[in-house]
């Protein structure tokens, strides 16, 4: 396989994992605009100890998914006191309050970054991305994924059936927060370097319109998003070219073409992030959606309910 | 606790909202076994006294019992438990669950603990949590698509399968607010039949509600509120020719309309 693909499948692997760790707490009604913060924890991390001791992957790895966890854990009874846009904010000062700690910390490395000796193939990320998706298919089809949706959609009702909702909400973000501590850790170890800026503001909004636009309610979203918009730039790099080449020559121009520029790749992820918030809101991929594909075999009348009770 | 001990017992119950007392001094019982109504004008606090005994007020004075206990400290998560479960006046069923899904939530409180909670529902074969809500659902007969998200079905159906997730968490007292709010003539008799069918299981039934045709056929005891107060405490038979009553809902005069008229027009 070139390392060009290699490339991209692990950046693929590591936002589908960053996709489903941001995708448990919005389940559950909780936006979280802090994932490039919690991916920074497991990401320096799993650093930290490959470079300072020297510890393989198969310590680094689990070491910086307890870390994660522990911190959303910690972090999840303050932030998740705050509701709707405050707890977008509060999240997304949390990532900011971890970026600034790490440019600021000489153990760290600083504005320098750390060096990871560590190094996994892109198979690693690849095969943990498979694992996190058939475990968060699991973990919807339990009655504890139940109980998350419930909340999303009316957390008071849901208490009145005897769940503890805080519970509910504080267990999905550290779940969430393993998963992006996973995420980071493969992020340093495929990547041999980690530096603060790589886990900045726009990779937290990035993961998030990953989720919300790939669809919230069931766990094909997140990866239907994940996939959609990580594959899209690098498609829209090989297609903008004959685009512009179609486009000249529609327009008559003859001759040398300059290279597009790639800053388009991004307006036109812009435009279509627009469009689909003004058409489908609700994400690519509904739960009537999936329904529909699931019981289109097993179809059974619509009957009179009133005629019956 | 005696056979006599009521399920449940409002005692000296007082709750307000700032300057505006919504509930004053407010006793009643609701014996084991019976459907009782709780009636009153619009804003009465019929909808406050089922917040207090489910949990999302705390009364500022007096007791809620419950089978001979008071729990108006319980916190409301831990009230089904106790055997109080409730629908409400807009239905609550959440949306972007399916049927089956929603009467799976109401399931809840029978499966607590770690364990049950990260079985799967429906992953490799069924489970007994799915198979019971299908079995009710077809007893009740709500044979919809079990796999129909809720926010797509006729309104009278979602009333039902509101009860029917109140029911499955096994009640002994269903608070039900304005079940027949909404529904035509033939839905109110056909979910009137369905009430009944349920208290025929044993279930204790308190419904607040404004179509005194369900009070009449349902209940056959009736609380009446009005700002707060009691006003009437007795068997359905006889509160329209209480006195009070009558002026609570068409304020003091020598020859009054029977409250069968009266109700028409507050309906209308």
């Amino acid at each position: 396989m070139s390392g060009y693909w290699a490339g991209i499948l692990t950046i693929l692997a590591i936002n589908v994992i960053m996709a489903y760790a941001i995708f448990l707490p919005v389940a559950t009604g909780q936006l979280n605009l802090g994932g490039a913060g919690f991916q920074a924890v497991g990401a320096y991390g799993a650093a930290f100890l490959s470079s300072k001791y020297g510890l393989s992957v198969w310590l680094t790895i689990p070491f910086a998914m307890a870390l994660t966890a522990l911190v959303s854990f910690l972090i999840a009874f303050p932030l998740l006191r705050t509701k709707g846009v405050y707890l977008v904010l509060a999240t997304f000062a949390f990532a900011e309050v971890v970026g600034g700690a790490i440019l600021n910390s000489t153990m760290l490395g600083g504005p320098m970054g750390l060096s990871v000796p560590a190094f996994v193939e892109y198979q690693v990320p690849v095969v943990s991305a498979l694992v996190v998706t058939v475990f968060i298919f699991y973990l919807m089809a339990t009655r504890f994924g139940l109980v998350m949706r419930a909340a999303h959609d009316d957390d008071v009702v849901t208490d009145l059936m005897g769940v503890n909702v805080l519970g509910i909400r504080v267990a999905a973000f550290a779940i969430g927060g393993a998963l992006a501590g996973l995420a980071g850790a493969l992020y340093a170890h495929s990547f041999s370097f980690v530096e603060i800026q790589g886990f900045n503001a726009s990779l937290s909004i990035y993961v998030l319109l990953y989720v919300l636009l790939g669809g919230t309610q069931t766990a094909w979203g997140p990866l239907a998003g994940a996939i959609f918009f990580t594959m899209l730039p690098e498609a829209l790099r090989v297609a903008l070219p004959a685009l512009k080449g179609w486009m000249g020559l529609a327009m008559g121009i003859q001759g040398a073409r300059t290279a597009p520029d790639e800053s388009w790749r991004f307006v036109i992820l812009g435009v279509l992030t627009v469009l689909m918030m003004m058409f489908r809101s609700e994400g690519l991929i509904t739960r009537v959606m999936v329904e529909k594909l699931r019981f289109r075999r097993r179809t059974v009348p619509l009957v009179n309910v009133d005629a019956h009770a | 606790m005696t056979a006599q001990t009521p399920l449940l017992s409002l005692r000296n119950v007082s709750k307000r909202f700032g300057g505006l007392a919504v509930i004053s001094d407010v006793s009643f019982d609701v014996p084991a076994g019976t459907r009782m109504a709780l009636i009153g004008p619009n804003g009465a606090g019929k909808t406050t006294i089922f917040n207090l005994v489910s949990g999302f007020y705390q009364p500022d004075a007096g007791d809620i019992v419950m089978e001979g206990h008071a729990i108006q400290t319980v916190a409301s998560r831990r009230r089904i438990g106790l055997g109080i479960a409730r629908s409400f006046q807009n239905i609550r069923l959440m949306p972007h669950l399916s049927v089956t899904e929603n009467i799976m939530l109401g399931q809840q409180a029978r499966a607590g603990g770690v364990v049950e909670m990260l079985k799967p529902l429906s992953l490799f074969g069924r489970s007994h949590w799915r198979d019971e809500a299908e079995t009710l659902l077809n007893d009740m007969g709500l044979h919809t698509y079990p796999g129909e998200v809720v926010a797509n079905l006729p309104y009278g159906i979602r009333k039902k399968i509101e009860v029917v997730r109140a029911l499955v968490a096994r009640p002994k007292l269903l608070l039900l607010d304005e079940p027949a709010a909404g529904l035509n003539a033939a839905e109110t008799d056909n979910l009137t039949a369905f009430l009944e069918r349920i208290s025929d299981t044993g279930v204790t039934l308190l419904v607040v509600e404004h179509d005194m045709g369900l009070v009449r056929r349902l209940c056959d005891h009736v609380v009446v509120l009005n700002f707060g107060r009691k006003i009437y405490d007795g068997p359905t038979a006889s509160v329209q020719n209480d006195p009070l009553v009558l002026e609570a809902y068409l304020g003091p005069r020598d020859t009054a309309p029977s409250l069968a008229n009266a109700e028409g027009c507050h309906a209308a």
